[in-house]
């Protein structure tokens, strides 16, 4: 029988020691069971408050799906393990669950520590640590006005951005004299401070919380040792995490003055058959309450278990984080502890920035650094401190602003081959290098390749700039050229177009191009010349650069045929309308299928009947759908306030508007939205380009959501919107995607590729930082003024329908287009039938 | 050396496609208007099983002309009917003129 291996606790560090020891030949001598408290398993705590920017529990997860099935683990989801007895050397679960182990790794991770403070336990005052504490701030902060957090620490500082997420009026309470007071000095939490009070969030330090009690105004007074008080209706405690040992305390482990469980160089407690590693381990008279040494131990445990020897000495503890788009990195020794430390600064006061370098007494070697407001030189300075790289003659001029020409800091070139770029997954330089000479050559690939960034991610720019720098040393050449008739991207070509108000591909082929086109760049230009011109499409000018199915205004299908997608805005149909797309369907004898966009696609529709069928759909009322375009597709809508008990708001009211307003508007690709009347979803409006919720406060706008391939949630993006307020914003939004992305780029990757990303769309669309607002507006309005439907431009205009023939010299049909009918439609034959059809037709 | 006439020039799109029936064959007529030339190739797309070739996008790549099929975007020279993805797929091509304002292919 094999042996088992029992991991108490599936937090981050826990999975991370199943992910790691699954791939070791050692696992499969191993029977594997892990217990987890909580009801889902691991997930991201490093990016929690990402659930109030619209990640969910299911995009934080850190499991991928049928992990466990995969391996064989036996998952002991939402039952905590109770008790270890270790002369029988079995763990007993809470529901009663008890399993023989051979061997013991205790994951068990940490819990928020709760001051003991009088009112501690009253209504509204919670901790930040579990998916359950978020859902409960939310709960709380829905009828809340005021939040405060306990602590200014890098938790706590999470925390209050996501108060200040939920809407609510926030503070943050802190017992020291300054924010961040373990990782920053004096100086650099000074302008910290600063910038978080800038961004609405009032700071108390040097406050000692003496008791909580009932408000007069809020749900709570928080009551201070100055006789000062603050009145709130959510508490939220960041005050630091206490080591989760009880149940090692219990069986007898060695247990550290001040809790932990204590371990060694190998990472055991003092039983050798118990490991204990991350938040809840303490090595060397140290816990640490960061995610890259817990799976620094976790790598030393999986070592120990399979190849014989390993050991952990120690971990860095430096950091680098956006807290409330704050940058903010500390390294090493940051308060110049060591003896004889010499310290350099530089601070601008207009710009807010702050560094502080630590450097041995020789002024040879880096022990430290803290960087707040602009932390773009971490990655440097954490590789002089980690490799002890000699430092230049004048340390400051790492600090100091650049003047244009001088060389910038370290390159990646300086770096050993040993040097460890991602701390979290430990890849060192060399592995990067080994991945790009395999053939990664994006950032993409490389994480998907060596694990590197893909944990906290700071030190993706790092990664990005070791990866440029041996692409030019392959000798690539990363081209974004679209083709080789032009040299420029799309955002390129766009510029010109409206620049040099350019209306034809002809004339733009002749000023910036070369050669005659091909199906990249037309398609390409005819789609930015009709964003920005809103011509008619098949205009003789434009018609040979579109695509088959806008040449056509209907969606080619395998066998040559066509379908047909009347607009159907925001799903709502009359009866008469059911009825006059049924006798088209039946007179033309077309397949017929409800879209998931809720309206109607008639299939099977030939190229010379095309035009008789819409003058059909025309006279009866309805538009062309646009289903062919790299266009506005559908508004998706729930039935909302006119008709659902639940429903908040009338969403179809604001679908059918929406959808009459941007119809027609040509894309880089499909554009996709949805609207809900209320938080139910029905719409599904998260998984949209552009999504909509009803809410008692007003519209949620969320934006660049996709389903298909590679789901992607929408983010939130405004609350609280009016109408008017609500489509100003997708004005802008679509026009910047238009203009900016890339062909073929859904909003969806256009984001995530964007610098900045969400942010960055929020302080364009929203602050109007780029001062487009206006010109993003007035485009928009001259596309929506200069609508037509294409299909009815079309029928009354007998030269276009010339083309709308399968033979210009004939009438003839085409004789390879064969119908069979399945389930009572007809469906194009397959091979086998065509032959048999073609045989019958000759005999 | 026979030339059939196929249509007007009048017919033709510009820097586009058109289908006529030569001969009980599916012929693709392609015209590149500031050239003013010509080219014709079968129809049918080996790819897609298809009659649709003449819907495709035309242009030029590394200065051969070419036209894109419309179903899975497979390029075909349009000169020799040669798929520029695939060395053993070669459609039929044929020749083609504009003879006092009409057209006229070949084979």
């Amino acid at each position: 029988m094999k042996p088992t291996l029992v991991v108490i606790g599936n937090g981050m560090v826990g999975q991370n020691f199943l992910a790691g020891f699954v791939q070791t030949a050692a696992a499969a001598d191993y029977h594997i069971v892990t217990f987890c408290e909580e009801p889902r398993p691991a997930y991201d705590r490093v990016h929690l408050s990402e659930f109030f920017s619209g990640k969910t529990a299911a995009d934080l997860s850190l499991v991928e799906d049928g992990f466990f099935q995969q391996h064989n683990i036996t998952l002991h989801l939402g039952d905590r393990a109770a008790a270890i007895d270790r002369d029988a050397k079995t763990v007993t679960s809470a529901k009663g669950v008890s399993i023989h182990y051979d061997k013991l790794v205790l994951a068990t991770g940490s819990y928020p520590f709760m001051p003991p403070v009088p009112g501690h336990d009253r209504d509204n005052c919670l901790v930040y640590r579990t998916i359950e504490d978020l859902e409960a701030m939310t709960a709380a902060a829905q009828t809340g006005k005021v939040g405060v957090v306990v602590g200014g620490g890098l938790l706590g500082l999470e925390a209050a951005k996501a108060l200040k997420d939920l809407g609510l009026e926030t503070h943050v309470v802190e017992f020291a004299p300054r924010l961040m007071a373990v990782q920053i000095d004096e100086g650099g939490g000074a302008v910290l401070r600063r910038k978080i009070e800038a961004l609405g969030v009032t700071v108390h330090t040097n406050k000692n919380t003496t008791q909580i009690i009932g408000g007069s105004t809020c749900v709570n007074k928080m009551c201070f040792a100055d006789g000062e008080e603050l009145e709130t209706d959510v508490v939220l405690f960041s005050a630091g995490i206490r080591p989760r040992d009880d149940i090692a305390r219990a069986c007898g482990l060695e247990i550290g003055q001040r809790g932990g469980i204590v371990i060694n160089n190998h990472c055991q407690t003092s039983d050798p058959d118990i490991y204990a590693i991350g938040e809840c381990a303490l090595w060397n008279g140290m816990i640490f309450g960061l995610v890259a040494p817990g799976y620094a131990m976790a790598r030393t445990v999986i070592a120990e278990l399979t190849s014989g020897e390993a050991h952990f000495t120690g971990a860095d503890m430096s950091t680098k984080l956006k807290l409330m788009g704050v940058d903010v990195a500390s390294i090493g020794d940051a308060h110049a502890r060591t003896q004889g430390a010499l310290v350099y600064h530089y601070q601008n006061g207009a710009s807010e920035v702050y560094k502080r370098l630590v450097v041995s007494s020789d002024n040879k070697r880096l022990l430290g650094a803290v960087l707040v407001g602009d932390a773009a030189e971490y990655g440097t300075l954490l590789q002089y401190c980690q490799n002890g790289i000699e430092l230049p003659e004048n340390p400051e001029s790492l600090i100091l602003p650049r003047l244009s020409g001088e060389p910038a800091g370290l390159g990646p070139d300086a770096l050993p081959a040993s040097a460890q770029i991602c701390s979290c997954y430990d890849v060192s330089k060399g592995a990067i290098c080994d991945a790009v000479a395999a053939g990664c050559t994006t950032v993409n690939a490389l994480k998907a390749e060596t694990k590197a960034g893909t944990g906290c991610g700071g030190c993706v720019p790092l990664l990005k700039s070791v990866l440029n720098c041996e692409l030019a040393k392959h000798g690539y050449e990363v081209n974004t050229d679209i083709c080789e008739h032009f040299a420029y991207t799309r955002q390129d070509l766009y510029n010109l177009i409206r620049i040099g108000e350019i209306k034809t591909f002809a004339e733009l082929l002749a000023k910036h191009g070369k050669g005659h086109g091909c199906e990249i760049c037309k398609p390409a230009v005819g789609s930015i010349l009709a964003s920005h011109w809103n011509d008619y499409i098949l205009k003789q000018e434009h018609l040979g650069l579109q695509d088959t199915n806008d040449t056509f205004l209907a969606n080619m299908q395998k066998d040559g045929t066509y379908s047909v997608v009347p607009r159907i805005a925001g799903g709502e149909i009359t009866p008469d309308g059911l009825i006059a797309i049924g006798q088209v369907g039946k007179k033309y004898n077309l397949y017929t299928k409800i879209t998931g966009g809720q309206r109607i696609d008639l299939f099977g529709a030939r190229l010379e009947q095309l035009p008789a069928i819409w003058q059909e759909l025309v006279d009866a009322g309805f538009e062309t759908g646009h289903a062919y375009g790299k266009s506005l597709r559908t508004v998706k809508s729930c039935v909302g306030s006119t008709w659902c008990r639940f429903g908040v708001d009338d969403s179809v009211g604001l679908a059918i508007e929406l959808e009459n307003r941007y119809k027609g508007l040509r894309a880089p690709h499909k554009i996709k939205f949805g609207v809900s009347g209320c938080t139910r979803e029905c719409a599904e409006a998260q998984g949209k380009d552009v999504g909509v919720i009803a809410t008692e406060n007003g519209w949620s706008l969320y934006v660049c959501g996709n389903g298909g391939m590679k789901p992607r949630h929408a983010d939130l993006f405004a609350t609280g919107l009016d109408k008017a307020t609500l489509i100003k914003y997708i004005d802008r939004f679509l026009i910047f995607y238009v203009r900016t992305a890339d062909r073929l780029q859904r909003t969806s990757v256009w984001v995530e590729n964007m610098e900045g990303g969400l942010d960055y769309l929020k302080s364009v669309v929203i602050d109007d930082k780029l001062g487009l607002s206006d010109e993003l507006e007035a485009q928009m309005a001259r596309v929506v003024d200069t609508y037509q439907c294409e299909w009815k431009t079309t029928i009354e205009n007998e030269d276009k329908l010339k083309r709308f023939r399968q033979f210009v010299n004939s009438d003839l049909p085409d004789d390879n287009i064969v119908f069979v009918e399945e389930r009572g439609q007809i469906r194009p034959a397959n091979e086998d039938e065509r032959k048999h059809f073609k045989i019958m037709e000759v005999a | 050396m026979v030339w059939f006439d196929v249509c007007s020039v009048d017919d033709l799109q510009p820097d586009s496609g058109i289908c006529a029936l030569v001969q009980e064959q599916q012929i693709a007529v392609f015209y590149f208007a500031s050239s003013q030339n010509v080219y014709a190739l079968s129809n049918f797309d080996p790819f897609g099983q298809a009659n649709v070739l003449s819907r495709g996008l035309i242009g030029d790549i590394n200065g051969q002309p070419i036209v894109a099929s419309p179903l899975y975007k497979q390029h075909f020279n349009l000169l020799t009917g040669q798929c520029l993805e695939d060395a053993d797929v070669r459609i039929p091509a044929y020749a083609a003129q504009i003879v006092n304002g009409r057209v006229q292919v070949s084979w």
